[in-house]
């Protein structure tokens, strides 16, 4: 295990998803709800347009957190807990970052956000990793 | 009005996934994650896994279509209209690889009115063909203006 300490900075991760992110996210996930993958559906019902999904941004948080802190191995990541603020959109960076929060032999807890221009769309998330 | 609550600790029935190679490339492809392990079996029998191994946040594949019968439940009776996911949080515990068989068990925590909107708090535990659990969710949906 590398040498971690509380107050690091994780290793930040900037996504910029594209116009058919939603699409894919949509096919690999399972979920089809429309105001991910119809624009005019999102507009009819109040939003800007179509949205990312909030467990598309949940995956770029433990993917953000598993790269930096244990190699990608799939195994590290133990618990993950995010509320979903802000309404993420396509063709716009996503930046993830994170601060290590308690280090306890080879447990690491991390506060981790991810933002969206000025929005915050994971806000309070704890990502806890075995290394 | 009184929000209904006679869901509060109702439980649904299992819902079985079949994990497989093509489905786990195709989510890892999506999320622009990298590691071999996720990709070639070489690699990740390399690695110590019995096959080509699942990213953590894959458990939506598996997880999601179990909570359906929940979500829908007009026992619980959300307005999907106004409804919007409000947090997410999930405990893994055995990797999951392909040929696993996972299910998943959805059960109803809570249901309570804050400031006007309605929090339904669902807990799943999806466990794999040897009885070991994988997983263990807790999904809070919030519904604006009950």
């Amino acid at each position: 295990m590398a040498d971690i300490n509380v107050g690091d900075e994780v290793q930040e991760l900037r996504v910029t998803p594209d116009k058919y992110l939603p699409h894919r996210y949509a096919g690999a996930s399972g979920d089809y709800n429309p105001i991910h993958i119809d624009d005019e559906f999102a507009k009819a019902v109040g939003l800007p347009r179509n949205i990312l999904h909030g467990l598309y941004t949940m995956g770029l948080v433990a993917k953000a957190n598993a790269t930096a802190l244990a190699g990608g191995d799939p195994r590290a990541l133990k618990k993950l807990s995010v509320q979903f603020r802000g309404m993420g959109v396509p063709e716009q960076e996503i930046v993830v970052t994170g601060t290590v929060k308690e280090v306890d032999g080879t447990r690491v807890v991390v506060d981790t956000v991810a933002t969206q221009g000025d929005t915050k769309l994971i806000k309070n998330a704890q990502a806890e990793l075995e290394l | 009005m009184a929000l209904k609550t006679d869901a509060v600790g109702k439980e649904w029935g299992g819902t079985t996934y079949q994990v497989g190679r093509e489905k786990i490339k195709e989510y890892a492809t999506t999320l622009g994650i990298e590691n071999p392990v996720h990709f070639d079996v070489g690699a990740a029998r390399e690695a110590g896994f019995r096959d080509v191994v699942a990213p953590p946040m894959f458990c939506v594949v598996y997880a999601l279509p179990a909570m359906a019968p929940a979500i829908l439940d007009p026992e619980v009776g959300m307005n999907f209209a106004t409804m919007v996911h409000g947090g997410q949080e999930f405990e893994w515990g055995e990797v999951v690889c392909s040929g696993d068989e996972i299910t998943t068990t959805p059960k109803c925590l809570s249901i309570e009115e804050k400031m006007g909107n309605g929090f339904y708090v669902f807990e799943s535990t999806s466990v794999n063909q040897d009885g070991e659990q994988v997983l263990r969710g807790i999904w809070t949906n919030i519904v604006r203006g009950v």
